[in-house]
């Protein structure tokens, strides 16, 4: 049985039980119209259920364990893809991936946060966390990106920067403000996408580009919905009701012109199918690639500079 | 037997009560306990002069302390946050801007102002801890970029003086995104050879930290000021260990590498004066 984002999902993963089992007998007539009605029904509920998310849930879909990650989307997407390591100052950071690959005959550099799907693999990408060297890192993959004049993608799929001794002592606020600062000029297309958990600034730290699209149930916000509970509620329980306010989903994002473009999900989220899920953002991914690489370099990174100048709400006072 | 069951008070502690002092005449150094002469440490610039602890001051204070005879021109003045997430935790989140704003007498948790440090025109933005935790939400964003952008017309110095706990939570996205914006211009100053330099006051963490706060051509840090990216307590809390004893502390940070030096608040002027000669064409 796959596992369940949340209690949520339940009326879902019963009928895929009730599909499971028949599918198992021998196909009668009798057998294939039930299996006929049962995945009507299950297109149904899923349909229901994904519509009404509630924004907590949201979080559950994104940190979905069977989610696609960055290696999957690699995998689904290029062709060709080299692995590059290291930041050439510190060390290896296993959260953050990235190099080189082939994305539809063209060469292209990508990189991503990359959580690990067990226990072992978790651990060895310290759960998505990046460190100072992942973002360094990040950035000299990037550097080689824009001296070879090669676009950049990336994922961006992480709860949040590393927060830790070793991060702080090597300097974890510089490393990101060194790569936004230095996004926001590299001299190449940089196209981002929010696959799962787009967390605060650690997220940030590699989310500077040309487009930002976002798939249909990822995440983005400025702190946790834990954190944010602890801190203004005093109570870490109130992640509910902090998930709801902090406004994370695609949609809201969307409709504050944060991002460019949602990318939708198959029915009932990205991780019941990653090749379908794969499918759907090929398509954008390529569009925006293509519009890109028409666009002079220097009107390219005028127009990277306005889109995130424009980006806040205000009121002027009249005096 | 009825004194057996005599219910007796407990004792006031000793500490407690010989620390109580009236206010107004003399103030607690909250770093090394003493009490000390408040006009004493108005007139030594807000330090203890017996830890040499460095009180949080307001942005007003540190205007006039860096200006030449405390004068300058505030500008930018005219923008307000607004509420476009409608949030509401155990306050509204207009509420909590009220509050700050009659708290503090200052319209949002910067104020930028012109004038001349050491006869040279500079930009000076200043961070107000007392507002919100000095958080960064929209207007703060665009306060500094505007700075920046001014700095660049102008081909004017920019310094600003940080103090804040991070991004402002309650403006949400809007709030992680200054954070993009606001490097993006600095981007532009350091292309244009443009000086900024960045003071970093206690506490500059999160999403101030991890902008402009490490960006300076110069980070001057204040001794003893708490500087990092996640707080000591997110950091307990996960690693589930104690943190060694200064992590963090403006000197933690000069051992590792990442800022240039601490100055202390009387010097910080002088200090400026001759980082700015040095940076700027020959007069």
């Amino acid at each position: 049985m796959r596992k369940l984002a949340g209690d949520f999902e339940k009326p879902i993963a019963e009928i895929e039980d009730q599909l499971e089992q028949l599918s198992a007998l021998p196909p009668t007539e009798e057998v294939t119209e039930k299996l006929e009605g049962l995945k009507k029904k299950l297109r149904k509920v899923c349909q229901e259920v994904y519509s009404h998310l509630k924004p907590w849930e949201r979080y559950l879909v994104a940190r979905h364990p069977e989610r696609p990650y960055t290696l999957d989307f690699i995998l689904l997407l290029f062709e060709d893809f080299v692995e590059m390591h290291g930041d050439r100052k510190f060390s290896d950071d296993h959260s953050i991936v990235g190099g080189l690959a082939c994305y539809k005959g063209e060469p292209i550099v990508v990189v991503g946060h990359e959580k690990g799907r067990n226990t072992r693999e978790k651990i060895y990408r310290n759960f998505g966390m990046a460190q100072p060297e992942g973002y360094r890192k990040a950035l000299r993959i990037m550097r080689l990106a824009e001296k070879f004049h090669r676009p950049v993608i990336t994922f961006i799929d992480t709860s949040g920067a590393y927060p830790g001794i070793g991060a702080e002592e090597r300097g974890q606020a510089e490393a990101i403000a060194f790569n936004l600062r230095e996004m926001s000029r590299l001299q190449t297309p940089i196209i981002v996408v929010v696959t799962g958990e787009g967390g605060s600034g650690g997220a940030l730290a590699i989310g500077v580009g040309d487009r930002i699209l976002m798939l249909e149930f990822a995440v983005y916000s400025v702190i946790s919905p834990e954190g944010c509970a602890a801190i203004l509620w005093k109570n870490q329980e109130k992640k509910e009701e902090a998930a709801e306010n902090l406004k994370v989903s695609a949609h809201d994002l969307k409709r504050f012109n944060l991002i460019d473009e949602i990318v939708p999900e198959p029915l009932g989220g990205a991780h019941r199918d990653h090749t379908e899920a794969a499918r759907i953002l090929d398509e954008h991914l390529y569009r925006n690639l293509q519009e890109l690489k028409e666009v002079p370099i220097n009107d390219l990174l005028k127009q990277r500079y306005d889109k995130f100048r424009r980006m806040g709400v205000f009121e002027k006072e009249i005096r | 037997m009825e004194w057996f069951k005599k219910k007796r008070k407990p004792r006031e502690p000793i500490g407690e009560r010989r620390l109580k002092v009236p206010d107004g005449l003399w103030l607690k150094c909250e770093n090394c306990q003493a009490i000390v002469y408040k006009e004493e440490i108005l007139r030594n610039s807000k330090v203890c002069p017996k830890c040499n602890y460095h009180f949080r001051i307001s942005a007003q204070d540190r205007l006039r302390a860096l200006f030449d005879d405390g004068k300058y021109e505030i500008i930018d003045d005219n923008i307000r946050s607004c509420d476009p997430l409608m949030f509401k935790d155990t306050k509204k989140y207009k509420e909590r801007l009220k509050e700050s704003e009659e708290k503090t007498g200052f319209s949002e948790a910067v104020v930028t102002a012109v004038g001349e440090v050491g006869k040279i025109p500079v930009i000076i933005s200043a961070m107000e801890y007392n507002f919100m935790g000095g958080s960064m939400g929209s207007v703060v964003g665009e306060k500094i970029t505007r700075a920046i952008e001014l700095a660049l017309e102008r081909r004017m110095p920019l310094i600003v003086v940080c103090s804040s706990g991070g991004a402002r939570m309650q403006e949400g996205v809007f709030s992680l995104m200054q954070m993009a914006k606001i490097s993006s211009a600095l981007a532009r100053l350091d292309e244009a050879g443009i000086p900024y330099i960045s003071i970093l006051a206690d506490p500059t963490t999160g999403g101030v930290a991890a902008s402009f706060g490490m960006l300076g051509d110069l980070n001057i840090s204040e001794p003893k000021a708490l500087v990092g990216f996640a707080g000591p307590r997110v950091i307990e809390q996960t690693i589930h260990q104690e943190l060694p004893p200064g992590f963090q502390r403006a000197e933690f940070l000069l051992e590792h590498g990442m800022i240039d030096m601490i100055v202390e608040r009387k010097e910080l002027k002088s200090v400026l004066v001759n980082c700015l000669r040095f940076m700027t064409p020959n007069q």
